[in-house]
């Protein structure tokens, strides 16, 4: 049986969906643009980030769009100064939680949270910085995890369970004291089921996992060939 | 007409911002027809002047003579702007702050190929115990963020000050 067709409003203008479908789905597929960071086409949606976030008629919540099944006759607000209110906070709570340099940072000009904070236009950030004292884990022969500059939205714990199937990955402590660590919490190169694949490196939106070897600005992540995988099974020519 | 008082601030930083601030080139010299740089690493003065039209400061407030400064400084200066990741956020100074200061100068002056303590205590001021963006202590009127801002965008920021308008980056500028 096909899926049945929806209805719904994306900032006023009538889209058709299906059902099953996300509203960030359904927004994309009709060419509109949500903010995202956690997202990557091709794995699970998880709604970490909360740049997705949404406004929806018949609730005051704010909605993230990523994991928020459209209904029939739903009418979605994808941009308003609340909602880039809020998406800046999000960015700014990302920016004091580790320490983020960008001017040091193998990603700096590849950086999916500093592009996102400049089109958000966070020009400073308002909260107190954590500056907590995080380890970078350098045991990988060739690649690298810095904490410094994670911000846990775990592309790269699912590319690793949905794609390689190798599940390396995975998010320990809750909170503040929140961690990526790999198998049983060992050192990366002592992670017997990594293949060293790289698809998390590929994946991650900043500098957190880079390949060794790169300096300042050289990092440049191929997250388009990590959702044709997941997506086509292959990387598209 | 009246020259505007402008003047540059150098904290914790490379100075890199004011290499920028440089990099204006010919710019600066109808600049200096419209303002007069009062204060700053690249003018003679000593002593922080008054009634600062507009002042730039580049480098985190790390020490206490540079939270003396700036205290001094937004006494002083009617717009404050903070110029540069360093001030924005305190970028690479920030870095030593999750390490105590006494560890931290045991480490760099204690720990030397000597072994001796060769630690500086006089004519040098006392560190803060973080080194700190500017607006965790004083108010800011406007944050140029980059690892240095281009020279464009400092330009752009003066000029827009001596026209009168409110310089309005939106997304033009970046961390880093």
């Amino acid at each position: 049986m096909p899926a049945k067709v929806l209805s719904i409003r994306i900032d006023g203008e009538l889209v058709k969906a299906t059902e099953g479908q996300t509203i960030l789905e359904a927004a994309r597929a009709a060419g509109k643009y949500i903010p995202t960071l956690c997202y990557l086409e091709g794995l699970s949606a998880v709604g970490a980030c909360r740049l997705c976030i949404v406004q929806a008629s018949g609730t005051n919540r704010l909605l993230p769009a990523c994991t928020t099944p459209v209904q029939d006759g739903m009418s979605v607000t994808t941009n308003s100064p609340r909602l880039a209110e809020y998406r800046r906070i999000a960015v700014e709570l990302l920016l004091v939680e580790r320490n983020h340099i960008c001017a040091v940072c193998v990603s700096n000009g590849h950086c999916e949270l500093q592009s996102m904070a400049q089109s958000l236009g966070v020009t400073h950030v308002r909260y107190p910085y954590n500056y907590p004292n995080l380890p970078v884990d350098m045991s990988h022969e060739r690649f690298v995890l810095d904490h410094n500059r994670c911000i846990l939205c775990t592309r790269c714990v699912r590319v690793c369970a949905e794609v390689e199937g190798a599940h390396v990955w995975e998010i320990t402590s809750r909170g503040i004291q929140a961690r990526l660590v790999s198998d049983l919490n060992q050192a990366w190169g002592d992670a017997t089921s990594c293949t060293s694949c790289g698809k998390c490196v590929q994946a991650c939106p900043t500098g957190a996992l880079a390949e060794k070897g790169r300096s300042v600005e050289e990092m440049e992540k191929r997250c388009g060939n990590i959702s044709a995988l997941a997506i086509h099974g292959r990387v598209l020519a | 007409m009246k020259k505007v008082r402008l003047a540059t601030v150098w904290l914790d930083g490379c100075s890199g911002c004011h290499m920028s601030l440089l990099d204006i080139d010919a710019g600066i010299i109808a600049l200096a027809e419209q303002a007069d740089i009062v204060y700053g690493p690249l003018v003679d003065a000593q002593e922080f002047p008054e009634n600062v039209d507009i002042t730039l400061v580049e480098g985190a407030v790390s020490s206490q003579d540079d939270l003396n400064k700036i205290q001094n400084i937004r006494g002083r200066t009617r717009v404050l702007v903070a110029l540069g990741d360093c001030a924005v956020t305190g970028n690479v100074p920030a870095m030593r702050n999750s390490i105590p200061v006494s560890r931290l100068l045991q480490r760099i002056y204690g720990e030397g190929p000597t072994g001796k303590l060769t630690m500086p205590v006089e004519g040098v001021p006392q560190l803060l115990p973080q080194a700190c963006p500017l607006h965790d202590y004083v108010h800011v009127d406007l944050h140029v963020p980059g690892c240095p801002p281009s020279s464009q965008t400092i330009l752009t920021v003066i000029q827009d000050f001596l026209a009168g308008r409110n310089p309005d980056f939106g997304s033009k500028v970046k961390f880093g």
